[in-house]
C-alpha cells in the first residue's frame, strides 16, 4: 500500500516537473495539475496510510487505530484552492492565446 | 470574557473581506459608490491598524485571539504581537494612499478592481496575523489569487505574458508550500506555530531530519515570494508591467515572504539542536540577491524596472540581515523594511506620473483601452478635476526625495535605517570585537547598492527632468500627487521620530527572539466559555 502510494506520487511528480518545463502553455497547465495531484496524495500520506479506520473517536475505537483527520481536512482545502487557481490559470492561458496568437509560454511562435 | 479590544484583532481581516464581498454586488457602472465604499473601508482599516499598534505596545503581549473560542493546539489562533502589528499597520498605511491614487484613473481600467484590492489586503493582514501554518497557506493563497487578478488589471499583451509567468511560478511555489507544511505536520504532529516552537527542540533525531527537510521546502516557497536570487527572475517583469497602484501594493507582498521567514526562523530555530537552521542560506542568498538587484538597478533603463530591482535590493538586504541573526541589526532592518516599502510604493506611483508624458507610458495605456473595449468612454483621457500647479517642480521634488530615500542618503529615513543596520553590523562601541566576514561583506554590498541606486536614479532623473526632448509636461491631478507626498511626509516623520520607532522595533525583535514568550501567550489564551466567567473572575483570573 505505502509502496504503491509512493510510486504513484513519484511518477506523477516526475511527469509534472517534466511537463511544466515544456514550452507550451497547455503542457504547463497539465504539469501543474499533475503536480497538485501528487502533492494532494502526499499530504494524505503524511497522516499514515490506513484503510477502513474512522477519523473520529467513538465507542469502541482505540486512539492508536484512529485515522488522522487533520491531513484529510488539509487535503480538502488544498484541492479546493488548487481548482480555483487552475481555473484562473486557464483563463489567463486563453487570454494569452488570444492576444499573441501563440500558445508558447513567452507568447512568441517559433513556427512563423 | 474577552476584552472588547481583543476583538479588534479580527478587524484587519474582516473589514476587507466583508467590503470586498459586498462590492461584488454593486455593478461596475456605479463606479463612484464602489470607490467610496472601498475608500471608506480602507480608511477604517488604516485607523484600526494604528489602534492595533497602540494595543500591542501597552499590553505585554496578550494579543492572542482564539477563533471560534477553541484553544490553541486544536483551534486556530490569531496572534498580534509588535511585529505583526507593525506589518498590519504598514499594510493599512500604504493601502490608503494607493487607493486614493487609483481613484484618479486606474481603478476604472478593468473589472472588480476594488474587490480584488480588498481581498489582497485581507490576505496580507491574515498572513501577518495568523498563528497557524496551514491558515498561513490559506491567507497566502487569498493574497496570491487576488494578486493574479490585480496584475492582469488593465490587461494588454505585456501584462498577460508577465501574469502567466507569475501565476505559474506562484502555483509551483504553493505546491512546495503544501509539501513543506505536510512534512512539518507529519513529523511534529502540529501546525500551530507556538506548539511547533515547543516541540521542535525536543524532536527525536530521526524525525528531525525529515522536519528540517520540510522546513527547507517551506522556506523555498517563501523565498520565491521574497525574491531571493535564483528564484527571483519572475519579479522584475511582473512588478514593472503592473499598473502603478498595483505595483505599489505589490511591494508589500514581497515583504510577506520576508516577514514569515523572520518569524519562523526566530520562533522555530532559535533553540535546540536545530538552532540556526537555514540561516546560512538566508545570509548568502540575501547577499546574492543584493548583488543581483544592484546590477539590475544600474543596468535598467526604464524607471519601473529600476523600481522592481530596488525591491530585490531591499529583499536581499533584509534576508541577509535575518540570516546573520544579530538582534540589533534586525531591529534596524525592521526600520529599513518600513522605510523601503513606503518609498518603493511611492516610487512606483511616481514613475507612472513621470512617464505619462512620454510615449512608452501612453502607448501602454492606449493598448489597455483598446483591449478593454467597452471602457473607452469610461476612462477619462482628458483631465477631470484639479490639476497640479507647477507639475514638473512637484514631480522633480518627489523624485529627488525617492532617490534620497532609496539610496540611503541623509536626511530622510532611508539613511537612518541603513545607519542603524550598518552600525550594528560593524559593532561600534565594542572595542576588540571584530565584525564577522559575512557582516562586513553585507556592509560593503549595502553601501555599493546605495551608490548604484543613486547613480541609476540620477541618470534617469537627468534624462527625464532636465534633458527631456519633447518638453511636454504630463497632466497630473492633485489626487495623484497628494498620496505620493503623503507617503514621503510619512518617511520624513519616521526620520524625526526615529528614536521611538527604533525603540518599538527593539521591543518587537526582543519579543520574537524569545519563543517562550510567544508560546506561553498562545497557551494562556485558552477558550473561555461564558458559563465559566464567574468562576474565572472568582479565582482572580
Amino acid at each position: 500500500m505505502e509502496l504503491v502510494l509512493s510510486i504513484a506520487i513519484g511518477v506523477m511528480t516526475a511527469c509534472g516537473i517534466w511537463l511544466i518545463l515544456r514550452p507550451r502553455t497547455y503542457q504547463v497547465i497539465i504539469g501543474l495539475s499533475l503536480l497538485s495531484y501528487a502533492v494532494n496524495l502526499f499530504i494524505f500520506g503524511v497522516g499514515g496510510v490506513k484503510s477502513n479506520e474512522p477519523p473520529l473517536l467513538g465507542d469502541g475505537v482505540s486512539v492508536s487505530r484512529l485515522a488522522d483527520p487533520v491531513p484529510q481536512a488539509l487535503v480538502l482545502t488544498a484541492i479546493v484552492i488548487g481548482f480555483a487557481t487552475t481555473a484562473l490559470f486557464l483563463v489567463v492561458l486563453l487570454a494569452s492565446r488570444g492576444l499573441t496568437g501563440s500558445d508558447h509560454v513567452d507568447g512568441r511562435s517559433d513556427h512563423r | 470574557m474577552i476584552a472588547w479590544s481583543q476583538h479588534l484583532i479580527t478587524l484587519p481581516i474582516l473589514i476587507p473581506l466583508i467590503t470586498g464581498a459586498g462590492l461584488l454586488f454593486i455593478p461596475d457602472r456605479q463606479r463612484l459608490s464602489k470607490a467610496m465604499v472601498s475608500l471608506a473601508a480602507t480608511i477604517t482599516l488604516a485607523l484600526v491598524s494604528l489602534l492595533l499598534i497602540e494595543l500591542s505596545r501597552e499590553s505585554n503581549f496578550d494579543g492572542v485571539y482564539p477563533l471560534g473560542n477553541w484553544g490553541a493546539p486544536f483551534g486556530i489562533v490569531l496572534v498580534l504581537d509588535r511585529l505583526s502589528a507593525l506589518m498590519v499597520a504598514l499594510t493599512g498605511i500604504l493601502a490608503l494612499p494607493v487607493i486614493i491614487f487609483s481613484l484618479a484613473r486606474w481603478h476604472s481600467a478593468g473589472a472588480h478592481f476594488h474587490s480584488l484590492y480588498q481581498f489582497l489586503l485581507m490576505g496580507l493582514n491574515g498572513a501577518f496575523l495568523t498563528g497557524d501554518l496551514f491558515n498561513l497557506f490559506v491567507f497566502f493563497e487569498v493574497m496570491l489569487t487576488a494578486s493574479y487578478g490585480l496584475l492582469l488589471h488593465g490587461s494588454g499583451p505585456l501584462r498577460v505574458k508577465a501574469g502567466m509567468h507569475y501565476i505559474a511560478v506562484n502555483l509551483a511555489a504553493a505546491l512546495l508550500f503544501l509539501v513543506g507544511v505536510s512534512l512539518v505536520y507529519g513529523t511534529t504532529g502540529t501546525l500551530t506555530m507556538a506548539d511547533l516552537a515547543e516541540r521542535i527542540p525536543t524532536l527525536e533525531p530521526d524525525r528531525r531530519m525529515l522536519m528540517e527537510a520540510g522546513a527547507a521546502v517551506l522556506g523555498v516557497a517563501f523565498l520565491i515570494k521574497a525574491g531571493m536570487w535564483p528564484l527571483c527572475f519572475w519579479l522584475p517583469s511582473a512588478y514593472s508591467v503592473a499598473v502603478a497602484p498595483v505595483a505599489a501594493i505589490f511591494t508589500l507582498m514581497s515583504k510577506v515572504g520576508v516577514y514569515i521567514l523572520l518569524r519562523l526562523t526566530m520562533l522555530l530555530f532559535s533553540e535546540g539542536p536545530s538552532a540556526g537552521f537555514g540561516s546560512e542560506v538566508l545570509l548568502y542568498g540575501g547577499l546574492a540577491t543584493l548583488a543581483f538587484g544592484t546590477i539590475g538597478v544600474v543596468a535598467s533603463q526604464a524607471l519601473a524596472r529600476i523600481g522592481a530591482y530596488s525591491v530585490l535590493v531591499s529583499s536581499g538586504t533584509l534576508l541577509a540581515v535575518i540570516g546573520l541573526n544579530n538582534t540589533a541589526a534586525t531591529s534596524g532592518a525592521l526600520l529599513y523594511l518600513l522605510s523601503s516599502t513606503l518609498t518603493l510604493g511611492a516610487f512606483f506611483m511616481l514613475v507612472e506620473l513621470v512617464e505619462r508624458g512620454q510615449d512608452a507610458g501612453a502607448s501602454i495605456l492606449a493598448v489597455t483601452m483598446e483591449f478593454y473595449g467597452e471602457a473607452d468612454d469610461d476612462v477619462p483621457d482628458e483631465i477631470q478635476g484639479a490639476t497640479m500647479p507647477a507639475t514638473l517642480a512637484m514631480l522633480g521634488i518627489c523624485f529627488a526625495a525617492c532617490a534620497v530615500l532609496l539610496s540611503g542618503l541623509p536626511p530622510l529615513s532611508g539613511f537612518v535605517a541603513k545607519f542603524v543596520m550598518l552600525s550594528a553590523l560593524i559593532g561600534t562601541g565594542s572595542i576588540g570585537v571584530h565584525p564577522s566576514g559575512p557582516a562586513l561583506l553585507l556592509v560593503a554590498l549595502v553601501i555599493l547598492g546605495g551608490l548604484a541606486t543613486l547613480i541609476a536614479l540620477s541618470r534617469a532623473g537627468i534624462r527625464t527632468f532636465w534633458s527631456s526632448i519633447e518638453g511636454t509636461v504630463p497632466p497630473v491631478l492633485v489626487m495623484e500627487i497628494v498620496p505620493i507626498m503623503l507617503i514621503l511626509a510619512l518617511t520624513a516623520a519616521l526620520t524625526i521620530r526615529a528614536g521611538p520607532a527604533l525603540d518599538f522595533m527593539d521591543a518587537a525583535v526582543h519579543a520574537i527572539a524569545n519563543p517562550s514568550i510567544y508560546s506561553e501567550a498562545v497557551e494562556r489564551a485558552a477558550p473561555q466559555p461564558p458559563w465559566r466567567d464567574k468562576t474565572l473572575q472568582g479565582s482572580g483570573e
